[in-house]
């Protein structure tokens, strides 16, 4: 049965050309899907128009999105909200912004907890100071007693899982959690967000344009090309024998290391000239 | 390096402490008045018109400053004039940032036809001329201090929704605020708990400005007669009346115009002072 499953669903820019063009998706509870896709095919337009968070000037045109069971295109957005904020949570891309920066980190992570779910402070303050210790902050009540540029990135973006965690929810968009970070601490972040998926066996939507984030991280995967899925596969299948030819082409267009001399391989003209006529875009 | 952010830090420092200083000073000079003012600022004295300042020769102890061409003293003129410049100051900068920071967090924030309806208001009301337009309205509903305070808010409440407006859109264009909306927060919620404290320093910068720019309205209407009646005391129309005898009694006009200077500087000082205290980035 999965948790969220998005029904052909399409958007655009208000008086402008199509975003989502008749996505489907689903992720099943405990389950991790990658959407990969080059930059503009609409990965972060899915994510958030599952949480709510679509800009103003995109509009969804038809499709449903349901969340266990609940279509929340249906829902007044009243309801909407409180069913989201209750069941899911985002990992937001840039952690330098993602920080309120005139406020404290610890009520930052509460004030959440204690204002839309009604803990009481001090169990959301057990909380919080728990779940800093497991994504791997030293000090953590320190930590909750400072400003967020006192901080690293690597650790603002600790800071920003534990709290996506702390109200534990089923469903993470995780929105390229991984793409303001450096590469040494982009592996780090990887484990601990997989790590912490396997514990609390939440859903997670795993937003990348890195193939190799996907291997690491996922077991579905879902292609998008201008706004549609070309290719929805097991991980597992996709990197043996991918489906579309799209797919192929952006395979094999991953550098390697294991053959440094190759250099980079463009996706074909040909390739792109037909999953274009394929989506049906300009 | 650690010098040079000490430097920093220190100048800082005692900016804010120089020009609060002398605030306070203002206030209290204000609220005691009468007790501190050594005459009456209105008694007039021909017998003893322009006399000059203490330290100058033929000057009378009894006048520290000297006295203006009627023999009124021009420390105690000062003294009371302070009044209506702090209360003007306060007053009218306080509903000035009240009225403009709240229309520019709203059209800042909500964006869409709230932000354009408001955005072109500004645009048209900017562009009528700030002094005919306070000269104008004073005329029609009469000189006086809430007349100066209406004016002034009339006038300058653009001056903080621009700014403000410009501040709220890049916050709220922020992670943090889709964060907050994941979370289930309402649009207004958003707005006063995640928004507001980050265009806070901005605000506080501005309001200081804005008493500072008080004063000097208040002053520049004293100056053309349209402000408080011309019996009481006060900077601009010291200024004004000094500038007739500028030649035989300098004192006259210099005095007040010191102290409006101390006093518009040390508003700007203390809002650059206060900024660098409370923003969090670059305390």
């Amino acid at each position: 049965m999965s948790y969220l499953s998005v029904r052909n669903l399409s958007a655009r820019v208000k008086g402008g050309g199509p975003l989502l063009r008749d996505v489907s998706l689903n992720v099943a509870v405990g389950e991790v899907r990658g959407l990969v896709g080059e930059s503009g095919a609409g990965k972060s337009m899915i994510g958030k128009a599952v949480l709510g968070i679509l800009p103003k000037a995109v509009e969804i045109t038809s499709g449903q999105i349901m969340l266990d069971g609940v279509d929340l295109l249906a829902l007044p957005p009243a309801q909407r909200r409180i069913k989201v904020g209750a069941t899911c949570a985002l990992i937001p891309q840039d952690p330098l912004t993602a920080l309120n920066p005139s406020r404290r980190i610890g009520p930052q992570i509460t004030d959440r907890l204690v204002d839309i779910l009604g803990w009481t402070r001090q169990r959301a303050e057990e909380r919080a100071l728990a779940l800093l210790g497991e994504v791997q902050i030293t000090n953590p009540a320190r930590v909750l007693r400072q400003y967020p540029h006192e901080l690293s990135g690597g650790m603002r973006q600790r800071i920003l899982i534990a709290s996506a965690f702390a109200a534990e929810p089923k469903l993470i968009v995780a929105d390229e959690p991984t793409t303001a970070l450096d590469v040494t601490v982009q592996k780090q972040i990887l484990k601990l967000i997989a790590a912490l998926q396997v514990r609390h066996g939440t859903a997670l939507l795993f937003v990348t344009h890195d193939l190799g984030v996907v291997s690491k991280v996922c077991q579905k995967l879902s292609v998008l090309y201008a706004g549609k899925v070309v290719e929805d596969s097991a991980v597992a299948d996709f990197f043996t024998a991918p489906k579309h030819p799209y797919s192929a082409a952006l395979l094999a267009a991953t550098p390697k290391y294991t053959d440094p001399s190759a250099g980079l391989q463009p996706v074909p003209e040909a390739v792109i000239a037909a999953v274009r006529a394929e989506v049906g875009h300009g | 390096m650690a010098e040079g952010r000490f430097q920093v830090r220190r100048r800082a420092g005692v900016r804010l402490w120089l020009s609060a200083a002398w605030l306070i000073v203002l206030v209290i000079v204000a609220l005691f008045a009468p007790y501190i003012a050594p005459k009456d600022p209105l008694e007039q004295d021909l017998f003893a018109g322009r006399l000059p300042p203490f330290w100058m020769h033929g000057a009378d102890a009894a006048f520290l400053l000297g006295t203006d061409s009627l023999g009124r003293d021009v420390l105690s003129r000062i003294i009371f004039g302070t009044r209506i410049a702090l209360t003007v100051a306060l007053i009218s900068a306080s509903l000035t940032c009240f009225v403009g920071a709240a229309l520019g967090l709203l059209a800042g924030f909500y964006r869409g036809w709230v932000d354009v309806v408001m955005s072109r208001f500004i645009d048209i009301w900017m562009a009528f001329p700030p002094v005919l337009f306070s000269i104008l309205l004073i005329a029609v509903i009469g000189p006086g201090l809430f007349s100066i305070i209406l004016a002034i808010v009339v006038i300058d409440w653009t001056r903080f929704a621009r700014v403000i407006r410009a501040e709220a859109m890049a916050q709220g264009a922020m992670d943090y605020v889709a964060s907050a909306r994941v979370a289930g927060r309402g649009r207004f919620g958003i707005l006063l708990r995640e928004i507001l404290p980050n265009v806070l320093p901005i605000i506080v910068v501005l309001l200081t400005l804005e008493m500072g720019i008080a004063v000097i309205v208040e002053a520049i209407l004293s100056f053309v007669n349209l402000s408080i009646s011309t019996d009481d005391p006060t900077w601009g129309g010291m200024i004004s009346e000094g500038r007739t005898s500028i030649h035989q009694a300098w004192w006259v006009l210099v005095f007040p115009l010191i102290t409006l200077f101390l006093t518009v500087l040390s508003f700007s000082q203390l809002g650059e002072g206060l900024k660098n205290r409370f923003d969090p980035v670059l305390r």
